[in-house]
């Protein structure tokens, strides 16, 4: 077991060493920040000498080297955009850009799981067709599209709730809260299902075909014979077989939930990492992508590990089986 | 639309009428929003209207921009020059900071080395000055290194902050790129104008409220303002249509029409100051990107001519923009200083034969290819004037290979770099407003004059167009303090550019705001915004 966590770190650290040698091969071709920086008015010299200053005329190599060398200690330097120190505008929107995917998330699951188990068991029914249709909106709907008619609906028209932004916010010093205002919670309806859409109807259908799969096994008529009741048949036997891929699925999702608010942010003026990183990409904000692109791999490697973890704790085949070895292959 | 449904829209128009006026008698508060975030609370953090304007809500400058953009008196009542080169600033008496602490000579001299300081964009305003001399309290002297007649309208734009605020928060410098240092000013903001700064959330939301001691009478009836950045287009419009804004900066064209019909909002639009044209490159002997080998069809004015005269900005007007552009001939707008109306007449439009002729006269019967850099996301509608521009070239048979893309990378491609060499461009769009100064110097030191690393000017210049003589007059305008004389050598160059086809002036481009129904403001030409103008009915 902590041999196979030793490992995982390692190539955790592998990884993030890639993404951020890719992100910065890439970022010599999002243009010149220079001339976003300064004014219209300000002279070829001191472009020239803001350039050398901030490195830029180093080969990206370089670059690189300085920045992991930086980051390392913590050093993400400041931004090209508003000066100030990137660790710190990450670490402020990080709150708001976790409360919305958890918001998000918690919709997906105690909606679309439910949802599943229904139309798993029921499959011919026509509440459970009429789910089946209505999630085709959640995967074929972009969404921001999405947004867009929730904010035209709840917003413009019935004026039930407020059309962008976060509304009141408690600051508890580290974190800032959306949980303990009435303006904060009523805010976070719209983005968390704009956001959440896609995965509910992912774990939905997903969530359905295990059900219609596990439902047609020996063990489960076993159990009907053995007299057990339909609930404890239904959540106790069949779910509970359904779920290693579930939570596979679920757990990358969640990484996906946080990394891809950027559209959800970006329609709902949401003030967290994915607005700021959109903005950054319009600047050309190096320090600030960077620090970014390295938050989201640090996610993913964080979310896998805790992924494969979850597998001992719901499938026993693995932890009677030793199963390090074979996890670690998946 | 049935009379039920126009009745109903006009009860329930009232009823919001009948409830903001509620709200109105205790709390003012006006909330807004614009695309994207004031980078900086700094006052000299960036050369870009947005931040100047919004920090100037809580900092005063010398001499301000009144509705006309003319200038008056703020921070200073008096001044000018004393001889040609030494300019004084006699100092409004009895100004606090809002901290309370007096505002004197000491604080000019100090904000004035700042913007001229390390980390500071605003240095460009004073590549004349020599020396910067308290008197006494109350007056402040200039001394130029040559005759300088625009020093007051450059420094219209620099805000006044407090020496001792910014010696005790360490701030004496703005924020230095090349250090991870927080700088406190980047965050925060004191000085005497007519708003404080009570909360800053980059990126979230910022929240002034009125200065009580502000020295100047307040014009504004506002409480509080909350200025909040909302990036989508389609998300601003619905808040103000919603009511959870009441104003928004910028409207994108697509959605004029639809806010126009909107029971409780206002379209507010006029000229901006900025003017968008295309330009040539007529200085390298061969175009990087055209199929004509050994020759520069540019440099050939028959062939600009044609050009020119082909471009039909007025159907680019109707269609593209949606009406919401200012045809022009001239590279600087109405209310610009040297603006010569009676030279702005765009020359009749040609017959696609006519041109044809033209260009046959000019050597290329034929036409030719030639490529195009055009920014997408840098003027309203640029990609969509290049390809109406791209159509309209191609009826007399010019071929144009548009390249649209990111500003960044856009400006990256068609700018001189450093060291005043050429951009990698044959012909392009760029837009420019003379910002800094609102005077036509501005346009021809750096478009219009040869460019060149010895004389430092021309820096968008793109493509090189040079002419002796244009040279000779924007030298002689740029120190010249005789008004009339001044006035007489902008018009004889302004005629020298525009009869050489030098560039392809289009249009300038409508200033779009919205707001809702009960409020009253401001609109100016350099599409700044005032807070101190508002008022919430």
């Amino acid at each position: 077991m902590f041999v196979f966590i030793l490992k995982r770190l390692l190539q955790s650290v592998a990884v993030l060493l890639a993404v951020g040698f890719v992100a910065f091969s890439l970022f010599r071709y999002v243009g010149d920040p220079i001339n976003a920086m300064v004014g219209q008015d300000t002279s070829a010299e001191e472009r020239e000498t803001l350039r050398e200053k901030l490195g830029l005329n180093d080969p990206a190599p370089i670059q690189f080297l300085t920045f992991i060398a930086n980051a390392a200690q913590g050093k993400f330097g400041l931004s090209y955009r508003t000066s100030e120190p990137v660790g710190r505008m990450i670490l402020e929107r990080v709150p708001a850009t976790l409360e919305l995917s958890f918001c998000a998330a918690i919709f997906a699951l105690f909606v679309g799981v439910p949802m599943g188990v229904y139309t798993g068991l029921y499959p011919r029914h026509w509440t459970s067709q009429l789910f089946q249709a209505v999630s085709l909106i959640g995967v074929s709907l972009p969404t921001f599209l999405i947004g867009i008619v929730l904010i035209l609906i709840f917003a413009v028209w019935l004026k039930l709730l407020p059309s962008f932004g976060r509304g009141e916010t408690v600051d508890l010093g580290w974190w800032t809260t959306n949980f303990l205002t009435w303006s904060g919670l009523k805010a976070l309806i719209l983005p968390s299902i704009t956001l959440g859409l896609f995965q509910l109807t992912l774990l939905m259908r997903l969530v359905r075909s295990e059900m219609l799969e596990v439902m047609r096994t020996d063990y489960i008529k076993f159990a009907r014979a053995r007299g057990l009741t339909n609930r404890a048949i239904n959540f106790g036997h069949a779910l509970k077989n359904t779920l290693v891929p579930v939570i596979t699925v679920a757990g990358l999702q969640l990484g996906a939930l946080i990394a891809f608010a950027i559209v959800t942010e970006t329609v709902f003026a949401w003030p967290g990492v994915g607005q700021l990183f959109i903005q950054s990409v319009q600047f050309a904000d190096i320090p600030v992508m960077a620090a970014y692109l390295l938050l989201i791999g640090l996610l993913f490697v964080v979310i896998n590990l805790t992924v494969d973890l979850l597998y001992f704790a719901v499938d026993p085949r693995l932890r009677s089986q030793g199963g390090a070895a074979r996890v670690a292959g998946h | 639309m049935t009379f039920k449904m126009r009745h109903s829209l006009a009860l329930s128009a009232l009823v919001c009428v009948g409830l903001s006026l509620a709200t109105a008698a205790d709390a003012k508060t006006f909330k807004w929003a614009n695309s994207g975030d004031v980078s900086s609370m700094d006052p000299y953090a960036r050369n870009e209207t947005f931040l100047l304007t919004f920090t100037s809500n809580i900092y005063d400058p010398l001499v301000r921009r009144d509705k006309d953009l003319k200038l008056e008196p703020a921070l200073a009542v008096k001044w000018g020059q004393t001889d040609p080169t030494t300019w004084f600033f006699d100092l409004r008496q009895g100004v606090k900071f809002s901290d309370g602490t007096p505002f004197t000579a000491a604080d000019v001299v100090f904000s004035l080395n700042r913007a001229n300081g390390p980390g500071s964009n605003l240095g460009g305003n004073f590549v004349s000055v020599k020396e910067i001399k308290k008197i006494n309290d109350h007056r402040v002297e200039v001394i130029t290194k040559y005759p300088d007649p625009l020093l007051a309208d450059k420094w219209a734009a620099i805000a006044m902050m407090s020496k001792a605020w910014a010696e005790k928060n360490n701030a004496v410098n703005s924020a230095d790129m090349t250090k991870n240092e927080e700088n406190f000013a980047t965050r925060n903001a004191m000085g005497t104008g007519a708003f404080m700064l009570k909360e800053r959330r980059a990126g979230e939301r910022t929240v002034l409220v009125p200065n009580p001691g502000w020295w100047d009478k307040a014009q504004h009836n506002l409480t509080e303002v909350i200025f909040t950045p909302v990036a989508n287009p389609a998300t601003r419009v619905a808040a103000i249509k919603a009511g959870d804004i009441d104003m928004m900066y910028e409207v994108p064209p697509a959605d004029t029409e639809s806010l126009k019909r909107e029971a409780n909002v206002q379209v507010i639009e006029g000229p901006e100051t900025r003017v968008v044209f295309l330009g040539f490159d007529q200085e390298r002997p061969e175009l990087l990107e055209s199929n004509v080998k050994g020759k520069n069809p540019f440099k050939d004015k028959k062939v600009r001519e044609a050009i020119h005269r082909s471009i039909d900005v007025d159907a680019i007007k109707r269609t593209v923009m949606r009406g919401q552009s200012f045809p022009t001939n001239l590279m600087v707008a109405p209310g610009i200083n040297g603006y010569t109306k009676d030279l702005d007449k765009r020359p009749a439009l040609l017959k696609p034969e006519e041109a044809k002729k033209m260009l046959a006269d000019a050597g290329y019967p034929n036409g030719f290819e030639v490529g195009m850099d055009c920014p997408n996301d840098r003027y309203v509608n640029d990609e969509k004037i290049c390809q109406a521009v791209v159509a309209m070239l191609a009826r007399i048979g010019i071929k144009v290979n548009l390249l649209a893309q990111t500003r960044s990378k856009y400006f990256a491609k068609i700018l001189r770099k450093g060291d005043y060499k050429p951009g990698d461009t044959s012909f392009y769009m760029l837009g420019w407003s003379p910002a800094a100064t609102y005077d036509v110097h501005n346009v021809f030191e750096q478009l219009i004059q040869t460019p060149s690393a010895q004389t430092k000017k021309g820096l968008f210049n793109a493509g090189g167009y040079s002419n002796p003589a244009v040279d000779k007059l924007a030298d002689a305008m740029e120190q010249e303090t005789d008004k009339a004389k001044r006035d007489a050598m902008i018009k004889d160059a302004t005629k020298l550019y525009v009869d050489d086809f030098a560039y392809i002036p289009l249009h300038q481009q409508a200033v779009v705001w919205a707001a809702r129904k009960n409020i009253e403001l401001v609109q100016l030409a350099d599409n700044s915004f005032p807070l101190r103008f508002v008022q919430v009915k």
